[in-house]
C-alpha cells in the first residue's frame, strides 16, 4: 500500500520538504496543500523587487508549477485545511473531503498581525504578507497613477515596513514611516544601525518619524481632497495619504495544531527533530517554536534560511532518519542600495563595534558581543564579514573587538 | 535546451534541461535536488547554491566576480573552480555542463 505525507501550507518550508523527501528516499505520495492560487513563491521579494516591479509573479516562484508534478509531487491549491484528526491520521479540507495521511507536516507559517483601529479597514488601508496583498497595492497605485505625487503612509519601522519604503520611494511615491518605538528597527538592532538606516531613509527621501502612535485613520471624501486618507496620531500630528500600509509583525498560524491538541506555546511546539508532540507529525518554519542547541534555548523564527534548513530535518524525520536542527540563524534585507545581511541573533548583546564608517558611508558592520563572545553581526554591504561572521559564530571563535574594529586586517584572518 | 549535469557529493548524477537565461541554481531547484539550498532566492546573498564548476568547462562559464568572489572566498571549501550557481547564466554554449555540488553548503 502506498504512503502519503500531506504538506499543509506552500511557502518556502513546504517548496523545500517536499525536494528533501525524495532525496531522503520517501517514493511514496506527497500532497501539499495550500489556501494560495500559487504555488511556493519566493516571501522576501514582495516587499522588494515584486512591488517595485522588478520581478513578476512568475519570477518569484521558487520553481514553476509544473516541476511538482513532474517529480509525483500533488498540489493542491487554493483548498485548506480545516481540522486535523490526529486519532485516525485524517485531516478535512474546506470543501468538506476526507484526507488521510501517514505523516502531516504543518508548514503553516505565519499571518500578518492586524491592528484594531478606527479606520483600519478603510480603502487604501493595506497589509503585506501575500502576492496577493501585494499585487492590490500594485492594482490601487496603477488605479491612482493621474496623481501627480501619490502618497504613502507606512505604518511600523521594521525591516518590512522600511524595506516597503525603499521600495516606494524607488517608484516615485513620497513615503513617511511611522515608528511608534524612540528609532526604527528597535526590536531587532542596535542604536548604531537604526540611525544609520534612518539617515540612509532620508538622504533617498523617505521621512521618517519616531515616537508616534496612530490612533485612527480617517477616510476623506471631499471632492477637493487630493489625498483621501488621513493617519491622525495620539499627539495630534496627522499625515495625508493615498495609501496605507500596515506593517506590524506577523503571528505564527497555530489554531490547526492547537484544535488537534498538538502542544503550542508562541508557535507550534517541536523538538529538534521537528517533531510536534505527535509523532507522526512535524511542524516547518515560521509556524515551528523549536529548541536551538546553538543558543540554549527555544526560539521561533521568521526567517527562509530557517525554514529551509528545518524542513530538510524533518524530511529526514519522516523517512525514519535522525537529522538534528543545528543551524545559526541568519536573514537578510535589501533596502536602496544596501544589501544588510545578518548573522546570528543579538539579544542580550553588552558590547557593539563597529567596523568602518557608519556615519559617512554606506558600507560597515556591526558586531554584537556578550561578555567578549560574538553573538550577531549586521553586515551592510560587507558580504565577506558576512560569511566569517557565520564561521566565527560556528566554530565558537573569539576575536579581540579591536581586531573587529581594524580595517587594515582583513577579515579572514578572523576565521583561519 | 541546454542540459546540465549536477553531481552530488554523495556520487548522486541528474542531468536537467534548463532553459537559456535561466541559472544552474534554478535548474537545480526546478529539478528538485536539494544540494542547493538557494536560500536567498539568487540575490548572491547566502554562498548556499555554491558549485565546483567542472574543469573541462571553466573556461566557458568564467570566474566570479564582485560580490561572488569575496563570497566565494568565505565558503566552505572553496576551490579554483568554485562558483555561486545563482550568477552562472544559462547559454546554449554551455549545454552538457557539469557542476558538482559540495557535501555542504554551510
Amino acid at each position: 500500500m502506498t504512503r502519503r505525507v500531506v504538506i499543509v501550507g506552500a511557502g518556502h518550508a513546504a517548496a523545500q520538504l517536499a525536494p528533501s523527501l525524495r532525496k531522503q528516499g520517501w517514493e511514496d505520495e506527497i500532497v501539499i496543500i495550500g489556501d494560495e492560487p500559487y504555488a511556493p513563491y519566493q516571501r522576501p521579494p514582495l516587499s522588494k523587487e515584486f512591488l517595485s516591479g522588478e520581478k513578476d509573479d512568475k519570477e518569484i516562484l521558487i520553481r514553476p508549477e509544473a516541476a511538482y508534478e513532474k517529480h509525483g509531487i500533488e498540489l493542491r491549491l487554493n483548498q485548506s485545511v480545516v481540522a486535523i484528526n490526529s486519532d485516525e491520521n485524517t485531516l478535512v479540507l474546506d470543501n468538506g473531503e476526507k484526507l488521510a495521511y501517514d505523516k502531516l507536516a504543518l508548514c503553516v507559517g505565519a499571518r500578518a498581525r492586524k491592528i484594531n483601529l478606527p479606520g483600519s479597514d478603510l480603502d487604501g488601508v493595506y497589509y503585506l504578507r501575500t502576492l496577493d496583498d501585494v499585487k492590490n497595492i500594485k492594482g490601487y497605485l496603477g488605479v491612482k497613477k493621474s496623481i501627480v505625487s501619490p502618497r504613502a503612509v507606512i505604518v511600523g519601522g521594521g525591516y518590512i515596513g522600511l524595506e516597503t519604503a525603499a521600495a516606494l520611494t524607488n517608484l516615485g511615491v513620497s513615503v513617511t514611516v511611522l515608528e511608534m518605538q524612540e528609532r526604527v528597527l528597535a526590536r531587532v538592532t542596535a542604536l548604531e544601525v537604526s540611525e544609520f538606516y534612518q539617515r540612509v531613509h532620508e538622504e533617498e527621501g523617505t521621512l521618517i518619524r519616531t515616537n508616534v502612535v496612530v490612533s485612527h485613520i480617517e477616510g476623506r471624501h471631499q471632492d477637493s481632497d487630493k489625498h483621501p486618507l488621513r493617519v491622525c496620531c495620539d499627539s495630534g500630528e496627522s499625515f495625508d495619504a493615498d495609501l496605507v500600509i500596515i506593517g506590524v509583525g506577523v503571528i505564527p498560524n497555530v489554531e490547526l495544531a492547537e484544535a488537534a491538541g498538538l502542544a503550542v506555546e508562541n508557535g507550534i511546539t517541536v523538538d529538534e527533530f521537528a517533531f510536534t508532540s505527535d509523532t507522526n507529525i512535524v511542524a516547518v518554519g515560521d509556524c515551528a517554536n523549536h529548541p536551538n542547541g546553538l543558543l540554549g534555548r527555544r526560539l521561533r523564527l521568521e526567517s527562509v534560511p530557517h525554514a529551509v534548513e528545518q524542513a530538510k530535518t524533518a524530511a529526514a524525520s519522516i523517512c525514519g532518519l535522525k537529522l538534528p536542527y543545528i543551524s545559526y540563524p541568519w536573514f537578510w534585507s535589501d533596502q536602496y542600495d544596501l544589501k544588510l545581511q545578518i548573522a546570528g541573533l543579538n539579544q542580550g548583546f553588552d558590547q557593539v563595534v563597529i567596523r568602518g564608517d557608519r556615519e559617512g558611508s554606506r558600507s560597515f558592520v556591526a558586531w554584537y558581543l556578550k561578555q567578549g563572545q560574538l553573538l550577531a553581526a549586521d553586515c551592510i554591504n560587507r558580504p565577506k564579514e558576512f560569511l566569517v561572521a557565520k564561521q566565527l559564530l560556528s566554530r565558537e571563535i573569539t576575536v579581540d573587538p579591536v581586531k573587529l574594529a581594524d580595517e587594515s586586517l582583513d577579515p579572514k584572518t578572523f576565521a583561519p | 535546451m541546454p542540459i546540465i549535469h549536477y553531481i552530488e557529493a554523495d556520487g548522486a548524477e541528474y542531468e536537467a534541461d534548463v532553459a537559456v537565461g535561466s541559472t544552474v541554481m534554478q535548474g537545480a531547484v526546478d529539478n528538485m535536488i536539494d544540494g542547493i539550498l538557494a536560500e536567498c532566492g539568487g540575490s548572491c546573498s547566502c554562498a548556499t547554491c555554491h558549485c565546483y564548476v567542472d574543469k573541462a568547462w571553466f573556461d566557458k562559464v568564467g570566474e566570479a566576480g564582485g560580490t561572488e568572489k569575496v563570497m566565494l572566498e568565505m565558503a566552505v571549501e572553496p576551490q579554483p573552480t568554485s562558483r555561486l550557481s545563482c550568477q552562472i547564466e544559462v547559454t546554449e554554449e554551455l549545454d552538457g555542463l557539469v557542476v558538482r555540488l559540495p557535501a555542504s553548503q554551510y
